[in-house]
């Protein structure tokens, strides 16, 4: 939908993320897992059990010293806005992606627990309540109001902060104002990121700076080939960085990308 | 105890050694159900699934036992549908393991879910584009015809037959068996395919990734192909196994032989087009999705022995074994070559499910590892118990093989040659 003076009404929300200048502090792991009511992990959770809605993965090189750099990255649902790989695989209508904002968005109330999604999503970005949600007396005080907490059974995954973007709706209209203005809405991860590595923004705004940084030369997306244009850009100026985005290259010899 | 309830003119164990027969199979099927019970009460935490192994051991049993009770919608297909009458003898076994199999599946989907009770949203929320839906739609109605069909085996039963509205009833039920082995061919082709693009159409895993003929991906149809194989092979097995149990003749050997031989024919096709569909992947869908196929099989243990075995071991061999008529006609190759498309079949279907999952997607990510926990494998063990236990009541109690007793009465008189022997 586009409106009269060109611009297209329907947002596509995106980020982008410097992984240069990413110092894996885990800030917005924490922020994220405050503001979306995150359980602690249970004392039987693994690491393949917990729930990170985004996870910073160190990565290297592969080289040894002294040649050896390492980066981090910030891994959250790529939020894929082609032919979303976890979308039409849902039994039930529990995910969807919002036209009005292009964020997938997934319903706990209506998920099955099936996982099928988790198996078709290619990031790894989806996570499963394997216990009862529950966190330490005194700690339930701290919960976000806007945000339900969810039950045992069910599938997980960011959706953007979206108690965030109806806080910002509402504030909007309360303002009698029609649209969200930019910087109104900021997930809770970006807020978070004391390296300001993280930006977010309407991909469908040209001047915004998440559109031109998503043209920077250096951005690039994780595996680009299974098109599922994720709106999550990841950039880097160092070739070996880039090049996590490609498929992983099993251990024949020597790795040159560890995570 | 119970002989008024066995099938005239055949002969059974005495209830004693019955019950002993069974006390093994109900201590695992108890066994079993407190395991899934766990599972149901505190949670799928009791399984060693976890985020990155998202589906397991149930997920790669449950397409493994729906491929290996394809048996009774195929065999009822040559039945009644292309009239191949020589297969009536086993109709009825392909009824009651099929619906062995479907319950059983269906009752450790019920386990896996982490929501159970929202079951009934796939039918009031269903997302078409989802095969998913497809698979619980075909399943649900499918298990319902299963049902309908074994009624007639069950009212056959010699003191139900004494009730005279069952006994029309029954009667009634076989003038509609057409329909219902039509409309169960309809729905098992629909369902085992869907089984197979639930895997091809994740574009996010090019390892189980394919194209699409038509809307759907070509493991579709190899799915159908390969259940329509390893169907009648499972059948073979089963029943040569309960011959060897009850040490009777339940089918004429000709039976066995012909159950081969569709088998063989049917892997040949599916071997054939499984070629041609790993020849397409290798080369164009897997390098399109910027994934050189040779890759996958770099992460060890699963080597490219693993695409071989399955193809070739447990392909090629069996097909060439079950089409040759003089290997065909001897019972160990017979029933050897049945049993290596069946674990054919197994093989591809953990690849499908489990060896997708343990192929690392992201560059930084590490190849996955998953081995079941105990509740998981009680929980499946008591699939396989409850159908020991529905096979052995339904054999000994209902006419699951028509031709038992005229075997008895030829076995009696050995001078009667077999009218069926050596003609497949």
């Amino acid at each position: 939908m586009t409106s009269a003076n060109g611009n297209n009404k329907n947002k596509r929300y995106g980020m982008t993320i410097d992984v240069d200048r990413c110092t894996g502090c885990g800030a917005c792991m924490v922020a994220c897992a405050v503001e979306n009511n995150v359980p602690p992990a249970h004392e039987g959770a693994t690491e393949r059990k917990g729930i990170t809605w985004i996870r910073v993965f160190k990565v290297d090189n592969g080289e040894d010293y002294p040649g050896k750099r390492t980066a981090f990255v910030p891994v959250l649902c790529q939020q894929c806005g082609e032919d979303t790989p976890c979308v039409h695989v849902c039994p039930q209508q529990a995910v969807d992606v919002d036209p009005a904002t292009g964020i997938v968005g997934q319903m706990p109330e209506r998920c099955l627990g099936c996982r099928y999604c988790m198996a078709a999503c290619p990031y790894h970005a989806r996570y499963f309540n394997w216990w009862d949600p529950a966190w330490p007396v005194g700690m339930e005080k701290t919960l976000n109001p806007d945000v339900a907490p969810r039950m045992r059974g069910v599938v997980e995954k960011c959706n953007f902060c979206h108690g965030r973007w109806h806080a910002a709706k509402q504030r909007a209209a309360a303002a009698g104002k029609k649209e969200i203005q930019p910087g109104d809405y900021v997930p809770a991860c970006v807020e978070a990121c004391p390296a300001g590595a993280i930006r977010f923004g309407d991909l469908n705004d040209p001047a915004g700076e998440v559109a031109r940084g998503a043209k920077n030369p250096a951005s690039f997306r994780l595996l680009e080939k299974l098109h599922t244009e994720p709106k999550i850009y990841y950039s880097s100026k160092r070739d070996w960085v880039r090049r996590i985005a490609d498929a992983p290259r099993p251990p024949m010899g020597k790795e040159n990308l560890r995570g | 105890m119970d002989r008024h309830f066995i099938t005239r003119g055949v002969k059974r164990c005495s209830t004693g050694r019955f019950l002993l027969w069974l006390a093994p199979w109900v201590a695992m099927l108890l066994f079993g159900l407190y395991c899934a019970g766990l599972c149901l009460v505190k949670g799928l935490n009791q399984t060693n699934m976890d985020n990155r192994f998202a589906f397991g051991l149930w997920i790669f049993l449950d397409l493994t036992v729906i491929a290996l009770g394809a048996g009774a919608f195929f065999t009822g297909f040559l039945v009644y549908i292309l009239k191949i009458d020589a297969l009536k003898s086993v109709i009825n076994s392909a009824v009651v393991i099929g619906l062995v199999c479907y319950s059983g599946a269906v009752c450790i989907l019920a386990v896996d879910v982490g929501q159970p009770l929202r079951a009934w949203f796939t039918f009031w929320y269903p997302n078409v584009h989802s095969m998913l839906t497809e698979v619980t739609f075909c399943i649900s109605c499918y298990l319902m015809v299963l049902f309908i069909e074994y009624l007639p085996i069950a009212l056959k039963n010699r003191k139900l037959r004494d009730v005279p509205s069952l006994l029309v009833f029954e009667h009634e039920m076989h003038k509609v068996m057409y329909v219902l082995a039509g409309v169960g061919t309809f729905l098992s082709f629909f369902h085992q395919g869907s089984l197979g693009g639930l895997y091809g159409v994740l574009r996010g895993r090019p390892f189980a990734f394919r194209e699409g003929l038509g809307i759907w991906p070509t493991t579709f149809f190899l799915f159908i192909l390969s259940a329509a194989a390893v169907g009648p092979s499972f059948i073979l097995l089963t029943t040569w196994m309960v011959q060897k149990i009850t040490k009777k003749r339940l089918v004429r050997p000709g039976t066995l032989q012909l159950l081969g031989r569709i088998s063989g024919l049917m892997l040949a096709v599916y071997v054939l087009l499984k070629t041609v569909d790993t020849i397409v992947w290798i080369n164009r869908t897997s390098p399109g999705s910027g994934f050189p196929a040779e890759q996958f099989y770099a992460w060890k243990p699963f080597g490219v022995w693993i695409l071989f075995a399955e193809i070739g071991l447990f392909g090629i061999v069996p097909a060439i074994v079950l089409l040759a008529p003089k290997l065909r006609a001897r019972t160990g190759w017979l029933v050897s070559a049945a049993a290596m498309a069946s674990i054919g079949v197994a093989l591809n279907r953990f690849v499908q499910t489990v060896q997708t999952l343990s192929v690392p997607t992201l560059s930084f990510d590490k190849f996955m590892t998953y081995s079941p926990s105990w509740q998981e494998t009680g929980t499946f063990l008591a699939v396989v118990a409850y159908g020991v236990l529905v096979y052995s009541f339904s054999f000994r109690y209902f006419r699951v093989f028509p031709e038992e007793r005229e075997l008895a009465i030829e076995a009696a008189q050995p001078d009667d040659e077999p009218a069926l022997v050596g003609r497949y």
